[in-house]
């Protein structure tokens, strides 16, 4: 019985707008926040306002004696509870004890010291400020070089050196690479602090079911399930009554990979009162005390042939990681020294990390984690080096851009890039600009005294985290698909989309594969009740390992729909089709969802095959993935006030496979705003005694809408021959490839005052004082 | 952000309102200033007296060649009036600058110059203009000086009990042009420094000339030295560029992490330079 097919051929590579998004753009979503339950009380926690204080003692009684105060919980109270993780190990990692609440001793501003459990957070937030700590204030260091230097405050006591860890990679002759080098360019470079800042900020409600012995926890995460196998381990809770839901996360950006002493702290508290409770993180929370992005102070050294060969590359990190490790604290500068070679083919690199521990909130991972450092440098060395040779940056960059024919290509850094064509994206890049005639018109507007600028960064990442080995919690990732009786498909991801559109692409791929309509799918994810153990989305990974695993699992699907196919067409030759099992003999053909209706029916089943149409796969990449790109961004500076205006922003990336290309550009344009966020607005700024100026969003400046340039986003495609669907990562490509180019763009615009390197943020003040200072 | 105990009432008219700021409620406006400084708890009046709804200030008219707003005007209404654009087109431009739409929505010009930021844009312009501002009790009303009103970072000449309930700027004559140029904190979006220029030629000369600055020092103010320096000259570039020079002469600038008072200075003397020729190209 062969039916008319109307679908389009295929869904993959469409511009499928968001299926996430009406819930989004009209409030509909359900964030924590939304989350209501009958009973619910309200926690608000109590904060040490001192960067490093000892506490003498803590009086809670004024604050219990409020109506409406349920319970408080100081660092005593809750000392059975484990302490905030680290995922991340080195050898001889100095780890701090790391408790849910201060005990004696708060190590930055913002420090948890006491909760206050409350009928109603106005209730709540009253209590917490009659909390009264006597203080014994001590001095504190915020700044990592001043950590380093003899003297000066320990952050913690039983090391006065502040140092967490030293961590060195070398590989090749760097010794021989300098020695024979016929020019060497120094420069430090910094990649300051930034605060992630999505637009929900943290949340979680804890809801204990005594009688279940079943802990329901639901935070803004993005690893549901490793939030879950941690917190009851915290907890001391059996996994399996830990439920942990995800629900609308309203941004992350790296800041909710991580297990926070909060969602550990409402577990304790719902248990321990019995009752659903809400705790909602403040503004001016998340900017104190979840985590912070960079915070590098980088030297680095460039060697190098006349022609602009580079041959050696040494790197010396200063990683700013503040009072405690979190999730991956430690980790996220290893993975700058893994990138620090960018597209270049040099074998000689000498890196070594200095970890310094400061009295800050710790840093981890942001957009980017570790490569956006990375790029940054090495892209702004070798438009140092460009300059030194008096070369184009351009020129110098294709000389030494590992070559299409040298894939799988080996890096000084132990990485084996994947597949790439690293001048494809540069060149077009180039010619979108018009790269010649933007050259003669900056040479016509110098010649006005004007300071325009062209600059451009290449740049590579690594995406697609990752195999297991090299992945702190596993590098796999999962997916279930079920073909219901009704014929309706589900997928469960074990990524845990927040804002990435997997919703949409996940069911693109499905809808593909199966040649049913994209409306008859649903993709499912972040709730560990429902969903089969995974991984989390970050570090560009959700498609292409999840993805991946999503299309294993559909493979799987398909072959039991052959399987039941032929049976019902009493046939042993089928292909499936466009939703329709079809024997290639008769023509007669069985849809997919009758097949699936009689595959739960059971009445009949083929040879050695189970009734029902679930598949479940975890796949388990091979390698990373490394996507490319390069950016060329305009600028023009004002020589009266030095500000900053982004004339052009042309952006090429290659992520592989395109799935949809207005997912892909969104995030592409996300990842530029953050991009520039950095370059030229933001950052978070501690004074001497720890306390954090931009506090605010009064202060700490997030780039608007109006102070983005057009993005003219553009790609070449290259495909990944690590997973089957070509797919790389697009997530931080855009904040890694911007920053670089923006600034080199600026250093150009000044290069005829004689400036040859500018730190961020790039802010009017600093560049006016660049062109006095020059004149 | 999560605010201590209030109460609030909403009265129907001024006199309610009056009568009750007069035993110590404190007046809500649009709230763009007040709640964020509740919800963080920087403010914790006891009791909201809700002016922001009152028809009794809420008004744009002109009488006897001056205009009249009443404080509860929303910068978008300031922004929009197309009497305010014809006749005195200095203040709709200085309120588009003001925040985003939503606070423009919602934010007032009473509740702006009560409040008295040292940052926000509408002193300068109602310097420059030297405004008049009227300032009511429950028994009083009296009348100010823009110059008079702003005293310091956040205060300014209303007593206790008072509350801003007009402000009177003058119908622009023909042969006058005016100009708002603001550097914008990146983050906040209020005013680095921000110069309102009015000018005024008559027979191939400057006959007028005022300028009002915000953002440099704890209070906005006239910049009389640099008027005066233009007043009676051609207005060529070089007198123009001369008398900016002028406008942070000897000013106290502020300084903090957007900009270093030096900065503050050198930004206060572009902007008037940038004011003055924007607001000199406007006069006819
Ligand atoms: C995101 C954001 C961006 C902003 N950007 C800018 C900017 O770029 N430039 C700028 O100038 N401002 C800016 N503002 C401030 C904004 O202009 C406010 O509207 C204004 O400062 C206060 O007006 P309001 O009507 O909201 O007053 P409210 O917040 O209601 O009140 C402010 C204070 O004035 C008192 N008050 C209110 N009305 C009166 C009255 N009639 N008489 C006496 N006292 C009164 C109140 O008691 C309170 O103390 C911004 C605000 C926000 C939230």
């Amino acid at each position: 019985m062969a039916t008319t097919i109307t679908r389009p051929k295929t869904l993959i590579g469409k511009a499928i707008r968001r299926r996430e998004d009406p819930r989004l753009i009209t409030g509909t979503a359900t964030y924590v926040e939304d989350i209501k339950m009958p009973g619910m009380h309200y926690a608000v926690v109590v904060r040490s306002p001192h960067a490093a204080a000892k506490i003498r003692s803590i009086d809670t009684s004024k604050a219990a004696a409020r109506p409406g105060v349920v319970a408080i919980f100081t660092g005593q109270d809750v000392s059975k509870v484990g302490p905030v993780p680290c995922g991340a190990s080195l050898p001889g990692l100095r780890v701090p004890n790391h408790t849910i609440l201060a005990t004696d001793r708060v190590y930055y501003a913002g420090h948890p010291v006491a909760v206050v459990v409350a009928t109603d957070r106005y209730i709540a937030a009253d209590a917490a400020d009659d909390v009264e700590v006597d203080w014994e204030v001590l001095k504190a260091v915020a700044d990592p070089l001043k950590a380093l230097e003899p003297g000066a405050p320990a952050v913690h006591p039983q090391w006065p050196d502040n140092k967490a860890f030293d961590f060195h990679q070398e590989h090749g002759d760097i010794d021989k690479a300098f020695a024979e080098a016929d020019v060497i360019v120094k420069q430090r470079i910094l990649s300051q602090r930034l605060i992630p800042t999505p637009m929900e900020t943290r949340g979680v409600v804890a809801e204990w079911r005594a009688a279940d012995r079943a802990l329901n926890l639901y935070s803004s995460t993005q690893i549901p399930h490793l939030l879950r196998s941690m917190v009851a381990q915290m907890l001391g809770l059996e996994e399996n009554r830990l439920r942990v839901v995800a629900p609308e996360v309203g941004g992350g950006f790296g800041c909710k990979l991580n297990v926070y002493a909060e969602e550990a702290l409402m577990g304790f508290v719902a248990m321990k009162i019995n009752k659903p409770v809400k705790w909602i993180e403040t503004r001016r929370e998340n900017y104190l005390t979840t985590i912070h992005g960079r915070g590098h102070v980088d030297d680095y050294e460039l060697s190098a042939k006349r022609d602009g060969t580079i041959t050696g590359i040494k790197l010396r990190i200063i990683q700013d990681l503040g009072a405690y490790h979190q999730l991956l604290t430690p980790a996220i500068p290893t993975l700058s020294v893994l990138m620090m070679p960018g597209l270049y083919k040099t074998q000689n690199i000498f890196a070594d990390i200095v970890g310094v521990f400061t009295n800050c909130v710790p840093t981890d991972a942001y957009r980017g984690a570790g490569r956006p450092e990375a790029t940054h440098g090495i892209e702004r060395m070798v438009d140092i080096l460009a300059a030194e040779l008096k070369m184009d940056p351009a020129e110098i960059r294709l000389k030494n851009f590992v070559q299409p024919n040298e894939f799988p290509f080996p890096t000084a850094t132990g990485l084996i890039y994947d597949s790439g064509d690293y001048a494809a994206p540069l060149k077009k890049a180039l010619d979108i600009a018009e790269y010649e005639k933007l050259r003669r018109e900056q040479s016509e507007s110098r010649k006005q005294g004007r300071l325009m600028g062209i600059g451009m960064s290449a740049y590579g990442e690594i995406c697609a985290f990752g195999p297991s080995p090299a992945t702190p919690a596993g590098g796999w990732e999962s997916a279930t698909v079920k073909i219901e009786p009704s014929g309706k498909v589900t997928v469960l991801t074990g990524t845990s989309p927040h804002g990435q559109g997997e919703e949409t692409t996940f069911a693109q791929i499905a809808a593909d594969e199966l040649g049913v309509d994209i409306d008859d799918v649903l993709v499912v994810h972040g709730d560990t009740a429902l969903v089969q153990y995974g991984i989390g989305t970050f570090g560009s990974r959700a498609t292409a390992v999840g993805g991946t695993a999503v299309y294993f699992a559909l493979q799987d699907l398909k072959a039991k729909i052959k399987k039941f196919g032929a049976m019902l067409l009493n046939s042993d030759d089928v292909t499936l089709a466009n939703g329709q099992c079809i024997d290639n003999k008769t023509g007669a053909s069985k849809s997919v969802q009758e097949i699936a209706a009689a595959s739960y029916r059971a009445m009949q089943l083929p040879p050695n095959t189970e009734p029902g149409m679930v598949s479940t796969h975890f796949w388990e990449p091979p390698n990373f993935t490394f996507p490319f790109g390069a950016h060329l961004v305009v600028t023009e500076v004002d020589r009266d006030t030095g500000a900053v205006k982004v004339v052009r922003y042309i952006a090429v990336d290659d992520c592989g496979n395109i799935l949809n290309p207005l997912i892909v550009t969104g995030q592409v344009h996300g990842g530029v705003a953050q991009g520039i966020g950095q370059a030229l607005y933001e950052q978070a700024v501690y004074d001497e005694a720890g306390q954090l100026i931009t506090g605010e969003l009064m202060d700490y400046a997030v780039p608007k809408a109006h102070m983005l340039p057009w993005i003219e986003s553009d790609h070449t495609v290259t495909p990944t021959p690590v997973n089957p669907l070509g797919v790389k990562g697009v997530g931080e490509a855009g904040t890694i490839g911007c920053s670089p180019a923006v600034v080199n763009s600026v250093v150009d615009a000044l290069s005829p005052l004689g400036v040859k390197h500018i730190d961020m943020p790039m802010t009017p003040e600093k560049i006016w004082k660049l062109i006095r200072s020059a004149q | 952000m999560i605010p201590q105990t209030f109460d609030y009432t909403a009265p129907a008219t001024l006199d309610q309102a009056l009568a009750l700021i007069a035993q110590g409620a404190k007046p809500l406006a649009g709230g763009m200033s007040l709640i964020p400084m509740m919800k963080l708890r920087l403010a914790a009046p006891e009791h909201l007296v809700d002016i922001g709804r009152l028809k009794e200030l809420n008004y744009i008219r002109e009488d006897a060649g001056a205009l009249h707003l009443g404080a509860g005007c929303t910068h978008y209404e300031v922004e929009t009036s197309p009497l305010l654009r014809g006749k005195c087109p200095l203040l709709s431009e200085t309120a588009a600058h003001i925040g985003d739409v939503q606070v423009r929505n919602m934010g007032t010009i009473g509740g702006s110059i009560a409040h008295a930021d040292p940052s926000a844009d509408y002193p300068a312009a109602l310097q420059a203009l030297e405004a008049k501002i009227v300032l009511r009790g429950a028994q009083s009303q009296r009348t100010v000086a823009a110059s008079a009103f702003f005293l310091d970072t956040f205060a300014t000449a209303l007593e206790p009990g008072e509350i801003v309930s007009e402000i009177i700027v003058p119908v622009e004559e023909a042969g006058a042009g005016a100009s708002y140029q603001k550097m914008a904190q990146p983050a906040s979006g209020f005013a680095i420094v921000g110069v309102a220029a009015r000018l005024r030629r008559s027979g191939g000369k400057i006959a007028m000339a005022r300028i009002g600055v915000t953002g440099l020092a704890g209070r906005s103010f006239r910049a009389t030295a640099a008027e005066k320096a233009l007043e009676n000259t051609a207005g060529s570039a070089a007198e123009i560029q001369a008398a900016a020079a002028l406008v942070a002469q000897g000013v106290e600038a502020n300084s903090d992490l957007h900009a270093s008072a030096e900065y503050r200075k050198h930004l206060a003397a572009v902007y008037a330079g940038r004011a003055l020729f924007a607001a000199l190209a406007r006069t006819a």
